[in-house]
Protein backbone atom coordinates (compact mmCIF):
# COMPACT_ATOMS: atom_id res chain seq x y z
CA UNK A 1 0.00 0.00 0.00
CA UNK A 2 2.86 2.34 1.26
CA UNK A 3 4.63 1.63 -2.17
CA UNK A 4 1.44 2.98 -4.29
CA UNK A 5 1.15 6.47 -5.40
CA UNK A 6 -2.51 6.07 -6.55
CA UNK A 7 -5.22 3.14 -5.83
CA UNK A 8 -8.20 2.49 -7.57
CA UNK A 9 -11.27 0.66 -6.13
CA UNK A 10 -14.49 0.34 -8.32
CA UNK A 11 -14.19 3.54 -9.50
CA UNK A 12 -17.40 4.79 -11.61
CA UNK A 13 -17.55 8.65 -13.24
CA UNK A 14 -21.52 9.45 -14.69
CA UNK A 15 -21.47 12.38 -17.04
CA UNK A 16 -25.41 12.94 -17.88
CA UNK A 17 -26.87 9.95 -18.10
CA UNK A 18 -24.05 7.74 -19.54
CA UNK A 19 -21.29 6.23 -17.03
CA UNK A 20 -17.80 7.34 -18.44
CA UNK A 21 -16.18 5.35 -16.04
CA UNK A 22 -17.70 1.83 -15.12
CA UNK A 23 -15.62 0.01 -12.40
CA UNK A 24 -12.24 0.96 -12.92
CA UNK A 25 -9.03 -0.99 -10.47
CA UNK A 26 -5.82 0.56 -10.92
CA UNK A 27 -2.67 0.44 -8.75
CA UNK A 28 0.36 3.00 -9.40
CA UNK A 29 3.74 2.52 -8.07
CA UNK A 30 5.85 5.59 -6.87
CA UNK A 31 8.35 7.13 -8.37
CA UNK A 32 7.90 6.79 -11.95
CA UNK A 33 6.85 8.10 -15.24
CA UNK A 34 3.27 6.69 -15.21
CA UNK A 35 2.17 6.78 -19.42
CA UNK A 36 -1.85 7.00 -19.53
CA UNK A 37 -2.32 6.53 -23.12
CA UNK A 38 -5.74 6.29 -25.21
CA UNK A 39 -7.43 7.97 -28.08
CA UNK A 40 -9.05 11.81 -27.18
CA UNK A 41 -12.67 10.57 -25.39
CA UNK A 42 -11.04 7.02 -23.91
CA UNK A 43 -11.34 9.05 -19.98
CA UNK A 44 -7.90 9.92 -19.91
CA UNK A 45 -9.16 13.57 -18.73
CA UNK A 46 -11.82 12.07 -16.30
CA UNK A 47 -9.96 9.46 -14.74
CA UNK A 48 -7.06 12.54 -13.76
CA UNK A 49 -9.22 15.19 -12.75
CA UNK A 50 -10.36 11.59 -10.05
CA UNK A 51 -6.92 11.35 -8.97
CA UNK A 52 -6.72 15.06 -8.20
CA UNK A 53 -9.65 15.38 -6.75
CA UNK A 54 -11.70 17.70 -8.70
CA UNK A 55 -14.14 15.34 -10.43
CA UNK A 56 -17.44 14.53 -8.84
CA UNK A 57 -17.42 10.51 -9.14
CA UNK A 58 -20.38 8.13 -9.04
CA UNK A 59 -18.62 5.06 -6.82
CA UNK A 60 -15.52 3.45 -6.03
CA UNK A 61 -13.21 5.23 -4.41
CA UNK A 62 -9.23 6.62 -5.73
CA UNK A 63 -6.88 6.83 -2.66
CA UNK A 64 -3.66 9.55 -3.64
CA UNK A 65 -0.67 8.63 -1.28
CA UNK A 66 -2.70 6.98 0.70
CA UNK A 67 -5.44 9.62 1.26
CA UNK A 68 -8.65 10.32 -0.17
CA UNK A 69 -8.19 11.71 -3.28
CA UNK A 70 -8.87 15.77 -3.67
CA UNK A 71 -8.33 15.59 0.61
CA UNK A 72 -7.04 18.98 1.65
CA UNK A 73 -3.45 17.78 2.91
CA UNK A 74 -3.42 16.58 -0.76
CA UNK A 75 -3.52 19.97 -2.41
CA UNK A 76 0.37 20.15 -1.59
CA UNK A 77 1.48 17.18 -2.72
CA UNK A 78 -0.43 17.12 -5.54
CA UNK A 79 0.31 19.60 -8.89
CA UNK A 80 -2.28 19.32 -11.40
CA UNK A 81 -1.68 20.34 -15.04
CA UNK A 82 -4.54 20.78 -17.06
CA UNK A 83 -5.14 20.54 -20.61
CA UNK A 84 -5.58 23.92 -21.61
CA UNK A 85 -2.54 25.63 -20.35
CA UNK A 86 -4.55 27.26 -16.84
CA UNK A 87 -2.66 30.52 -16.83
CA UNK A 88 -3.21 34.10 -16.70
CA UNK A 89 -2.82 35.86 -20.03
CA UNK A 90 -2.62 39.09 -18.70
CA UNK A 91 0.15 38.81 -16.27
CA UNK A 92 3.89 38.16 -17.00
CA UNK A 93 5.01 34.25 -16.76
CA UNK A 94 6.81 35.22 -13.45
CA UNK A 95 4.03 36.99 -12.00
CA UNK A 96 1.66 33.86 -12.84
CA UNK A 97 4.05 31.95 -10.70
CA UNK A 98 4.42 33.90 -8.15
CA UNK A 99 0.83 34.26 -7.32
CA UNK A 100 0.40 30.23 -7.64
CA UNK A 101 3.71 29.75 -5.58
CA UNK A 102 1.87 31.94 -3.10
CA UNK A 103 -0.85 30.00 -3.12
CA UNK A 104 0.23 26.66 -3.28
CA UNK A 105 2.72 27.89 0.30
CA UNK A 106 6.05 27.63 -1.98
CA UNK A 107 9.21 30.06 -0.89
CA UNK A 108 9.36 32.73 -3.28
CA UNK A 109 12.61 31.35 -5.07
CA UNK A 110 11.17 28.12 -5.60
CA UNK A 111 9.73 30.43 -9.27
CA UNK A 112 13.04 30.81 -10.25
CA UNK A 113 13.83 27.21 -9.69
CA UNK A 114 11.10 26.30 -11.91
CA UNK A 115 11.85 28.66 -14.49
CA UNK A 116 15.14 27.50 -14.98
CA UNK A 117 13.65 23.86 -14.85
CA UNK A 118 11.38 24.47 -17.49
CA UNK A 119 14.00 26.77 -19.43
CA UNK A 120 11.90 29.87 -19.28
CA UNK A 121 14.11 32.13 -17.25
CA UNK A 122 14.37 34.05 -21.31
CA UNK A 123 10.30 34.80 -20.62
CA UNK A 124 10.11 35.06 -17.60
CA UNK A 125 9.20 39.03 -17.94
CA UNK A 126 6.81 38.26 -21.04
CA UNK A 127 3.39 38.69 -20.92
CA UNK A 128 1.57 35.38 -20.89
CA UNK A 129 -0.57 36.32 -23.60
CA UNK A 130 2.52 36.62 -26.27
CA UNK A 131 3.77 33.50 -25.90
CA UNK A 132 3.54 30.20 -28.15
CA UNK A 133 1.57 27.39 -27.76
CA UNK A 134 4.10 25.71 -26.33
CA UNK A 135 6.11 28.31 -24.67
CA UNK A 136 2.42 28.49 -22.71
CA UNK A 137 2.29 24.78 -21.88
CA UNK A 138 5.99 25.42 -20.04
CA UNK A 139 4.47 28.07 -17.43
CA UNK A 140 1.18 26.00 -16.50
CA UNK A 141 3.89 23.07 -15.98
CA UNK A 142 6.15 25.15 -14.11
CA UNK A 143 3.15 26.08 -12.11
CA UNK A 144 2.23 22.26 -11.27
CA UNK A 145 5.75 21.86 -10.64
CA UNK A 146 5.65 24.24 -7.47
CA UNK A 147 6.44 23.40 -3.84
CA UNK A 148 8.00 19.97 -5.73
CA UNK A 149 4.21 17.90 -4.86
CA UNK A 150 5.17 13.98 -4.83
CA UNK A 151 2.99 13.33 -7.46
CA UNK A 152 2.55 15.74 -10.90
CA UNK A 153 -0.71 14.72 -12.75
CA UNK A 154 -0.13 15.94 -16.68
CA UNK A 155 -3.12 15.73 -18.82
CA UNK A 156 -1.35 15.39 -22.40
CA UNK A 157 1.59 18.07 -21.64
CA UNK A 158 3.34 17.62 -25.04
CA UNK A 159 -0.02 18.28 -27.62
CA UNK A 160 0.88 20.30 -30.16
CA UNK A 161 4.39 20.97 -29.87
CA UNK A 162 7.19 19.72 -32.37
CA UNK A 163 9.12 16.58 -31.57
CA UNK A 164 12.39 18.93 -30.12
CA UNK A 165 10.25 20.49 -27.88
CA UNK A 166 8.68 17.25 -26.68
CA UNK A 167 11.74 15.59 -26.61
CA UNK A 168 13.08 18.51 -24.05
CA UNK A 169 9.58 18.12 -21.90
CA UNK A 170 9.70 13.98 -21.50
CA UNK A 171 13.83 15.26 -20.12
CA UNK A 172 11.93 17.42 -17.87
CA UNK A 173 10.01 14.34 -16.85
CA UNK A 174 12.61 11.94 -16.68
CA UNK A 175 14.83 14.45 -14.12
CA UNK A 176 11.72 15.06 -12.08
CA UNK A 177 11.27 11.32 -11.83
CA UNK A 178 15.04 10.83 -10.70
CA UNK A 179 14.30 13.33 -8.01
CA UNK A 180 11.93 10.95 -6.90
CA UNK A 181 8.37 12.66 -8.09
CA UNK A 182 5.72 10.18 -9.08
CA UNK A 183 4.21 11.68 -12.71
CA UNK A 184 0.85 10.62 -14.15
CA UNK A 185 1.30 11.51 -18.12
CA UNK A 186 -1.72 10.95 -20.11
CA UNK A 187 -0.75 11.27 -24.06
CA UNK A 188 -2.57 9.91 -27.27
CA UNK A 189 0.34 10.26 -29.42
CA UNK A 190 1.64 6.86 -29.07
CA UNK A 191 5.08 6.54 -29.49
CA UNK A 192 5.22 8.13 -26.14
CA UNK A 193 4.85 5.39 -24.69
CA UNK A 194 8.35 4.22 -24.94
CA UNK A 195 9.52 7.20 -22.71
CA UNK A 196 7.40 5.80 -19.77
CA UNK A 197 8.13 3.20 -17.10
CA UNK A 198 4.92 2.12 -17.07
CA UNK A 199 2.14 2.20 -18.99
CA UNK A 200 -1.34 2.51 -18.77
CA UNK A 201 -3.61 1.70 -21.89
CA UNK A 202 -7.02 3.04 -21.76
CA UNK A 203 -10.04 3.19 -24.24
CA UNK A 204 -13.81 3.90 -23.55
CA UNK A 205 -13.03 4.56 -19.91
CA UNK A 206 -11.45 1.22 -18.91
CA UNK A 207 -8.03 0.46 -18.50
CA UNK A 208 -7.10 -2.15 -21.37
CA UNK A 209 -3.65 -3.10 -20.13
CA UNK A 210 -0.91 -2.46 -17.37
CA UNK A 211 2.10 -2.85 -18.74
CA UNK A 212 5.50 -1.82 -19.08
CA UNK A 213 6.80 -0.74 -22.67
CA UNK A 214 9.27 -3.48 -23.41
CA UNK A 215 6.28 -5.59 -22.14
CA UNK A 216 3.96 -4.20 -24.29
CA UNK A 217 6.14 -4.80 -27.63
CA UNK A 218 6.95 -8.74 -26.28
CA UNK A 219 3.91 -9.68 -25.77
CA UNK A 220 1.97 -8.35 -28.65
CA UNK A 221 5.14 -9.11 -31.04
CA UNK A 222 4.66 -5.50 -32.58
CA UNK A 223 7.71 -3.37 -33.21
CA UNK A 224 5.60 -0.09 -32.23
CA UNK A 225 3.39 1.30 -29.62
CA UNK A 226 0.63 2.14 -32.32
CA UNK A 227 0.77 -1.75 -33.53
CA UNK A 228 0.84 -3.11 -30.15
CA UNK A 229 -2.00 -0.77 -29.11
CA UNK A 230 -4.54 -1.94 -32.42
CA UNK A 231 -3.26 -5.57 -31.16
CA UNK A 232 -4.32 -5.31 -27.86
CA UNK A 233 -7.85 -3.67 -28.69
CA UNK A 234 -8.11 -6.99 -31.18
CA UNK A 235 -7.74 -9.02 -28.33
CA UNK A 236 -9.65 -6.81 -25.98
CA UNK A 237 -12.72 -7.17 -28.04
CA UNK A 238 -12.11 -11.00 -29.41
CA UNK A 239 -11.18 -12.40 -25.93
CA UNK A 240 -13.56 -14.43 -23.52
CA UNK A 241 -15.75 -12.21 -21.10
CA UNK A 242 -14.85 -8.97 -22.57
CA UNK A 243 -16.89 -6.01 -23.07
CA UNK A 244 -18.51 -6.42 -26.32
CA UNK A 245 -19.36 -2.90 -27.24
CA UNK A 246 -16.37 -1.76 -29.34
CA UNK A 247 -15.73 0.51 -31.60
CA UNK A 248 -13.81 0.75 -35.35
CA UNK A 249 -10.09 1.31 -35.14
CA UNK A 250 -10.31 4.69 -36.62
CA UNK A 251 -11.59 6.06 -33.07
CA UNK A 252 -8.43 5.53 -31.88
CA UNK A 253 -6.87 7.24 -33.91
CA UNK A 254 -8.47 10.38 -34.27
CA UNK A 255 -6.25 12.80 -33.31
CA UNK A 256 -8.60 15.70 -31.98
CA UNK A 257 -7.90 17.16 -28.68
CA UNK A 258 -9.46 15.52 -25.44
CA UNK A 259 -12.81 17.44 -23.83
CA UNK A 260 -12.41 20.89 -22.08
CA UNK B 1 -8.26 30.39 4.32
CA UNK B 2 -5.46 32.51 5.11
CA UNK B 3 -5.08 36.54 4.96
CA UNK B 4 -1.91 35.39 2.59
CA UNK B 5 -3.37 34.17 0.12
CA UNK B 6 -6.42 36.23 0.20
CA UNK B 7 -3.91 39.10 -0.24
CA UNK B 8 -1.91 37.57 -2.67
CA UNK B 9 -5.69 36.86 -4.79
CA UNK B 10 -6.08 40.78 -4.21
CA UNK B 11 -2.95 41.64 -5.47
CA UNK B 12 -2.99 39.12 -8.45
CA UNK B 13 -6.39 40.78 -9.87
CA UNK B 14 -4.87 44.46 -9.13
CA UNK B 15 -1.77 43.37 -11.11
CA UNK B 16 -4.27 41.84 -14.02
CA UNK B 17 -6.07 45.28 -13.55
CA UNK B 18 -2.96 47.52 -14.57
CA UNK B 19 -1.81 45.54 -17.76
CA UNK B 20 -5.09 47.03 -18.77
CA UNK B 21 -4.75 50.29 -18.70
CA UNK B 22 -8.11 50.99 -21.31
CA UNK B 23 -9.97 49.63 -18.86
CA UNK B 24 -8.64 51.27 -15.55
CA UNK B 25 -9.28 54.80 -18.15
CA UNK B 26 -12.63 53.54 -18.65
CA UNK B 27 -13.36 52.33 -15.31
CA UNK B 28 -12.56 56.01 -13.93
CA UNK B 29 -13.49 58.55 -16.13
CA UNK B 30 -17.09 56.87 -18.10
CA UNK B 31 -19.03 57.37 -14.57
CA UNK B 32 -17.86 60.77 -14.43
CA UNK B 33 -18.97 61.43 -18.42
CA UNK B 34 -22.74 60.22 -17.32
CA UNK B 35 -23.04 61.59 -14.57
CA UNK B 36 -21.61 64.96 -16.30
CA UNK B 37 -24.20 64.43 -19.47
CA UNK B 38 -26.75 63.83 -16.72
CA UNK B 39 -26.30 67.43 -15.39
CA UNK B 40 -26.06 68.99 -18.31
CA UNK B 41 -29.42 67.51 -19.94
CA UNK B 42 -31.26 68.72 -16.77
CA UNK B 43 -29.18 72.20 -16.56
CA UNK B 44 -32.44 74.28 -16.91
CA UNK B 45 -33.91 72.31 -14.01
CA UNK B 46 -33.48 71.68 -10.45
CA UNK B 47 -33.95 67.67 -11.39
CA UNK B 48 -30.22 66.43 -10.75
CA UNK B 49 -30.22 67.89 -7.28
CA UNK B 50 -32.34 65.35 -6.64
CA UNK B 51 -31.18 62.50 -8.68
CA UNK B 52 -27.30 62.71 -8.78
CA UNK B 53 -26.98 61.59 -5.73
CA UNK B 54 -28.30 58.06 -7.10
CA UNK B 55 -25.82 58.40 -10.12
CA UNK B 56 -23.34 58.19 -8.10
CA UNK B 57 -25.22 54.64 -6.46
CA UNK B 58 -25.63 53.45 -9.65
CA UNK B 59 -21.93 53.32 -11.35
CA UNK B 60 -19.81 51.75 -8.69
CA UNK B 61 -22.49 49.34 -8.89
CA UNK B 62 -23.10 48.29 -12.35
CA UNK B 63 -19.16 48.72 -13.50
CA UNK B 64 -18.27 46.30 -10.40
CA UNK B 65 -20.86 43.90 -11.32
CA UNK B 66 -20.00 43.83 -14.75
CA UNK B 67 -16.32 43.72 -14.04
CA UNK B 68 -16.48 40.77 -11.33
CA UNK B 69 -18.64 38.64 -13.44
CA UNK B 70 -16.74 38.99 -16.76
CA UNK B 71 -13.42 37.72 -14.69
CA UNK B 72 -15.19 35.60 -13.02
CA UNK B 73 -16.22 33.92 -16.03
CA UNK B 74 -12.81 33.96 -17.48
CA UNK B 75 -11.39 32.12 -14.10
CA UNK B 76 -13.98 29.26 -14.40
CA UNK B 77 -13.17 28.99 -18.22
CA UNK B 78 -9.88 29.60 -18.55
CA UNK B 79 -9.19 26.50 -16.23
CA UNK B 80 -7.49 28.94 -13.70
CA UNK B 81 -10.18 28.37 -11.50
CA UNK B 82 -10.07 24.49 -11.18
CA UNK B 83 -5.94 24.92 -10.64
CA UNK B 84 -6.47 26.81 -7.86
CA UNK B 85 -9.40 24.95 -6.23
CA UNK B 86 -6.96 21.58 -6.72
CA UNK B 87 -4.22 24.09 -4.68
CA UNK B 88 -4.59 24.88 -0.85
CA UNK B 89 -6.91 28.34 -1.75
CA UNK B 90 -9.86 27.94 0.19
CA UNK B 91 -13.04 29.80 -1.38
CA UNK B 92 -13.03 32.53 0.93
CA UNK B 93 -9.48 33.62 -0.44
CA UNK B 94 -10.74 33.77 -3.80
CA UNK B 95 -13.98 35.48 -3.34
CA UNK B 96 -12.58 37.95 -0.46
CA UNK B 97 -9.32 38.20 -2.89
CA UNK B 98 -11.52 39.96 -5.39
CA UNK B 99 -13.76 41.65 -3.01
CA UNK B 100 -10.86 43.78 -1.79
CA UNK B 101 -9.12 44.52 -5.32
CA UNK B 102 -12.55 45.82 -6.87
CA UNK B 103 -13.73 47.62 -3.60
CA UNK B 104 -10.24 49.61 -3.77
CA UNK B 105 -11.06 50.28 -7.26
CA UNK B 106 -14.59 51.21 -6.10
CA UNK B 107 -12.96 53.63 -3.75
CA UNK B 108 -10.99 55.32 -6.44
CA UNK B 109 -13.77 55.36 -8.72
CA UNK B 110 -15.97 56.69 -6.44
CA UNK B 111 -13.79 59.80 -5.99
CA UNK B 112 -13.48 60.77 -9.11
CA UNK B 113 -17.14 60.43 -9.50
CA UNK B 114 -17.90 62.63 -6.02
CA UNK B 115 -15.12 64.90 -7.18
CA UNK B 116 -16.39 65.44 -10.50
CA UNK B 117 -20.36 65.93 -9.45
CA UNK B 118 -19.57 68.04 -6.55
CA UNK B 119 -16.84 70.35 -8.36
CA UNK B 120 -17.57 70.73 -11.79
CA UNK B 121 -21.60 69.29 -12.12
CA UNK B 122 -22.37 71.78 -9.17
CA UNK B 123 -24.21 68.82 -6.98
CA UNK B 124 -24.36 69.83 -3.05
CA UNK B 125 -23.37 67.36 -0.27
CA UNK B 126 -25.21 68.76 2.82
CA UNK B 127 -23.84 65.32 4.95
CA UNK B 128 -20.94 63.84 5.25
CA UNK B 129 -18.61 63.14 2.84
CA UNK B 130 -17.10 60.17 3.96
CA UNK B 131 -20.49 58.69 5.31
CA UNK B 132 -21.19 58.75 1.27
CA UNK B 133 -18.06 56.73 0.60
CA UNK B 134 -19.35 54.08 2.60
CA UNK B 135 -22.39 54.16 0.91
CA UNK B 136 -20.95 53.96 -2.24
CA UNK B 137 -18.17 50.90 -1.36
CA UNK B 138 -20.80 48.99 -0.04
CA UNK B 139 -22.40 49.66 -3.11
CA UNK B 140 -19.62 48.83 -5.32
CA UNK B 141 -18.65 45.74 -2.92
CA UNK B 142 -22.76 44.73 -3.64
CA UNK B 143 -22.39 44.64 -7.10
CA UNK B 144 -18.96 42.58 -6.71
CA UNK B 145 -21.03 40.14 -4.83
CA UNK B 146 -24.07 39.66 -7.67
CA UNK B 147 -21.74 39.37 -10.23
CA UNK B 148 -19.56 36.61 -8.81
CA UNK B 149 -23.39 35.01 -8.47
CA UNK B 150 -24.52 35.83 -11.82
CA UNK B 151 -21.15 33.97 -13.42
CA UNK B 152 -21.72 30.88 -11.78
CA UNK B 153 -24.89 31.10 -13.98
CA UNK B 154 -23.70 32.01 -17.26
CA UNK B 155 -21.38 29.65 -19.54
CA UNK B 156 -20.37 32.51 -21.64
CA UNK B 157 -19.46 35.91 -21.56
CA UNK B 158 -22.70 36.94 -24.04
CA UNK B 159 -24.75 35.17 -21.25
CA UNK B 160 -23.13 37.39 -18.20
CA UNK B 161 -23.69 40.65 -20.29
CA UNK B 162 -27.40 40.00 -20.45
CA UNK B 163 -27.51 38.76 -16.85
CA UNK B 164 -26.93 42.82 -16.27
CA UNK B 165 -30.34 43.37 -17.31
CA UNK B 166 -32.11 40.76 -15.13
CA UNK B 167 -29.75 42.06 -11.81
CA UNK B 168 -29.49 45.79 -12.40
CA UNK B 169 -32.01 46.97 -14.39
CA UNK B 170 -35.18 46.07 -12.32
CA UNK B 171 -33.03 47.47 -9.16
CA UNK B 172 -32.97 50.79 -10.93
CA UNK B 173 -36.42 51.07 -12.04
CA UNK B 174 -38.35 49.91 -8.75
CA UNK B 175 -35.36 51.86 -6.81
CA UNK B 176 -37.01 55.03 -6.79
CA UNK B 177 -34.99 57.28 -9.28
CA UNK B 178 -38.24 57.41 -11.74
CA UNK B 179 -40.98 57.50 -9.72
CA UNK B 180 -40.39 58.09 -5.86
CA UNK B 181 -40.92 54.30 -4.30
CA UNK B 182 -44.34 55.32 -2.09
CA UNK B 183 -45.77 56.10 -5.64
CA UNK B 184 -45.21 52.85 -6.91
CA UNK B 185 -47.98 50.29 -7.33
CA UNK B 186 -47.76 48.40 -3.62
CA UNK B 187 -46.76 45.12 -5.29
CA UNK B 188 -43.24 46.32 -6.49
CA UNK B 189 -43.49 49.22 -3.74
CA UNK B 190 -42.78 45.87 -1.46
CA UNK B 191 -40.39 44.77 -3.89
CA UNK B 192 -38.66 47.85 -4.33
CA UNK B 193 -38.21 48.32 -0.60
CA UNK B 194 -36.34 45.09 -0.26
CA UNK B 195 -34.09 45.44 -2.95
CA UNK B 196 -30.46 46.58 -2.06
CA UNK B 197 -29.91 48.91 -4.55
CA UNK B 198 -33.22 51.09 -3.38
CA UNK B 199 -31.30 51.81 0.05
CA UNK B 200 -28.39 52.32 -1.27
CA UNK B 201 -30.52 55.25 -3.30
CA UNK B 202 -32.10 56.34 -0.33
CA UNK B 203 -28.77 56.58 1.81
CA UNK B 204 -27.35 58.87 -0.66
CA UNK B 205 -30.23 60.67 -1.38
CA UNK B 206 -30.10 61.34 2.89
CA UNK B 207 -25.74 62.15 2.57
CA UNK B 208 -26.59 64.56 0.06
CA UNK B 209 -29.78 66.79 1.18
CA UNK B 210 -28.09 66.36 4.83
CA UNK B 211 -31.92 65.52 6.19
CA UNK B 212 -31.73 62.42 8.13
CA UNK B 213 -29.63 61.66 11.14
CA UNK B 214 -26.47 59.12 11.01
CA UNK B 215 -28.61 56.25 12.04
CA UNK B 216 -30.61 56.38 9.14
CA UNK B 217 -27.91 55.94 6.50
CA UNK B 218 -26.16 53.12 8.90
CA UNK B 219 -29.39 51.35 9.07
CA UNK B 220 -29.56 51.37 5.08
CA UNK B 221 -25.97 50.74 4.84
CA UNK B 222 -26.45 47.34 6.84
CA UNK B 223 -28.97 46.13 4.96
CA UNK B 224 -26.77 46.27 2.16
CA UNK B 225 -24.40 44.48 4.04
CA UNK B 226 -27.09 41.80 4.57
CA UNK B 227 -27.22 41.33 0.68
CA UNK B 228 -23.43 41.35 0.35
CA UNK B 229 -23.19 38.74 2.81
CA UNK B 230 -25.68 36.66 1.42
CA UNK B 231 -24.89 36.79 -2.41
CA UNK B 232 -21.24 36.04 -1.41
CA UNK B 233 -22.11 33.06 0.55
CA UNK B 234 -24.44 31.82 -2.26
CA UNK B 235 -21.54 32.65 -4.36
CA UNK B 236 -19.23 30.87 -2.08
CA UNK B 237 -21.56 27.55 -2.81
CA UNK B 238 -20.92 27.88 -6.46
CA UNK B 239 -17.12 27.31 -6.27
CA UNK B 240 -16.85 23.86 -6.02
CA UNK B 241 -13.92 21.90 -5.52
CA UNK B 242 -15.40 18.66 -7.60
CA UNK B 243 -17.27 19.15 -11.04
CA UNK B 244 -19.23 16.41 -13.38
Amino acid sequence: MMNNAIVARGLRVRRGRSTVIDGLDLEVPRGAIIGLLGPSGSGKTTLMRAVVGVQIIAGGSVMVLDRKAGSAPLRRRVGYMTQAASIYEDLSVRANLRYFARVQGAPPADVDRVLERTDLVGQADRLARTLSGGQANRVSLAAAMLGSPELLVLDEPTVGLDPVLRADLWEIFRRLADDGTTLLVSSHVMDEATRCDRLLLMREGAIIADTTPDELLRSTGTASAEEAFLRIIERDSAGPGSRTRTKPARHLLSRRGGRR
Amino acid sequence: MTPMRTLATAGRVLLQIRSDPRTIALLLVVPSLLIGLVAWIFDETDVFASIGPAMLALFPFIVMFLVTSISTLRERRSGTLERLLSMPLGRGDFILGYTLAFGLLAIVQTAVAVGYATLVCGLTIDGSLWLLFIVAIADALLGTALGLLASAFARTEFQVVQFMPVFVFPQILLGGIFLPRPQLPDVLEVIGDWLPLSHAIDALDAVSTGDEDDAFIWLRVLFIVCWIVGAVIVGSLTLRRRTP
